[in-house]
């Protein structure tokens, strides 16, 4: 006798079990990287969209995403990797949002990707910036902008001027 | 897809994209534990990795492309210099870190008008990694924009370093956009633009940040040239003996 299929909606739950491997705070639907689950005949297919082209997670995310469903009893599987539309981090859910703020990674500012327009924008190079980032751990506004990028590609480095704390900023891409 | 491809030109160009991402990422790899600040140090890292992401894209379609059961991997490591296809600007040595910095700046703003263009290219393949990569490029170009701006109207020093390192990179800028064979077969197909096509742009761009840096816009220049047909300058040989020494002395190993 040969298993049922389990239910998709009952594997996108099982995948919202699986954490982020570099913030494990939010998991991978959280993220919004699953982009499509589908039975094909007894094969499940499961499309991933990477972050950035270069997240070294991107290969344990594969290997995380197996070891689940396997070990949910799904035998056959194949993961098939989509670039497009490119993730956005604007598909970060609101939920996570919030469990990244009290992680301490402040959540992305959405509609402030960087576009590399530099016409008019060159006023707010050399450090001053309009994006307003609340610090995740007093909630202060009066903070600064350290470095475009942080400890993962996904971060930049903030500091609150208040607390002083330094934090990670989840950029907008 | 606007007319037939030349398979072969379709190879090449993708090699020289993937190349350009290789090689520039691997030298700014070279800085990982050596930047003058920790932030500094960790954005380098990140922008190789991201550059190195890229290549892995382009160099899949090119071994895809090319048919011959190639993988991105076997085409980075198993190639001799005469094979890569990169600009000569990214094999240049680091140099300080005005010199890397000034080298980054002047292809990050090639690359982003390269990567919007390609957006619209008739192969969905192409379009599609370029609509990625081009939201990390516009990353890398506000950051080197910014740091050529804050050194070159900074300290007397740093304005000094970064005047140094745009003569000594300047020279290797007018490759990006010579067009040959490759590219007008490219741009016949609607696959690519063609490089000339990119430099009003680019031209922009650059006289705004350096305006703003207080540098000197250099003017016309001899433009050194070779890399996208193989022709390389020494320095590449010694970045491939170090990049591919592992899969030489191990063919075939894996982590």
């Amino acid at each position: 006798m040969t298993a049922v299929q389990p239910d998709l909606s009952e594997v996108w739950h099982w995948l919202s079990q699986v954490p982020d491997p570099e913030i494990p705070v939010i998991s991978l639907t959280d993220l919004g990287i699953i982009r499509d689950l589908v039975w094909e005949g007894d094969t499940l297919v499961v499309t991933v969209t990477p972050t950035y082209s270069g997240c070294p997670a991107t290969s344990i995310i594969n290997l995380d995403i197996e070891t689940a469903l396997r070990g949910h009893g799904i035998g056959k599987l194949r993961l098939e990797r989509q670039l497009s539309p490119p993730w956005t981090s604007d598909w970060i859910t609101a939920a996570a949002r919030e469990k990244l703020r009290a992680y301490g990674i402040a959540p992305p500012v959405d509609g402030t990707a960087a576009d590399g327009r530099l016409a008019g924008r060159i006023s707010r190079l050399a450090g001053t910036s309009n994006l307003v980032i609340a610090c995740p751990r007093c909630g202060s506004t009066r903070t600064e902008k350290i470095s475009q990028f942080g400890s993962t590609p996904c971060k930049a480095s903030w500091r609150c001027t208040d607390c002083l704390e330094p934090f990670d900023y989840f950029k907008c891409i | 897809m606007a007319g037939a491809v030349d398979q072969a030109a379709f190879v090449e160009w993708l090699q020289r994209i993937g190349d350009n991402a290789l090689i520039l990422g691997h030298r700014v790899s070279e800085w990982c534990g050596h930047a003058p600040v920790l932030e500094e140090d960790i954005a380098l890292a990140n922008q190789a990795l991201d550059l190195i992401g890229q290549c892995q894209l382009w160099l899949g379609l090119a071994a895809e492309v090319e048919g011959r059961g190639r993988t991105a991997d076997q085409l980075a490591y198993l190639r001799d210099a005469v094979e890569f296809r990169n600009l000569l600007l990214v094999e240049r040595p680091n140099g300080d870190f005005g010199q890397t910095l000034m080298r980054q700046f002047l292809f990050d703003a090639f690359h982003i008008e390269l990567l919007r263009a390609l957006k619209s290219s008739a192969d969905p393949r192409v379009a599609e990694i370029a609509a990625k990569a081009e939201k990390e490029v516009a990353y890398h170009l506000e950051r080197s924009a910014d740091l050529v701006v804050r050194l070159g109207d900074g300290t007397a020093e740093s304005h000094a370093r970064m005047e140094k390192a745009l003569k000594s990179q300047w020279p290797y800028t007018g490759e990006m956009f010579l067009d040959d064979a490759v590219d007008a077969a490219m741009a016949q197909a609607g696959i690519a633009p063609l490089p000339s096509s990119l430099r009003p742009a680019w031209e922009r761009t650059v006289s705004e940040v350096l305006a703003e840096a207080t540098l000197a816009h250099p003017g016309e220049a001899f433009s050194h040239k070779g890399g996208k047909r193989g022709v390389h300058t020494e320095h590449l040989g010694f970045v491939l003996a170090e990049m591919q020494f592992l899969q030489r002395a191990y063919p075939g190993a894996v982590w």
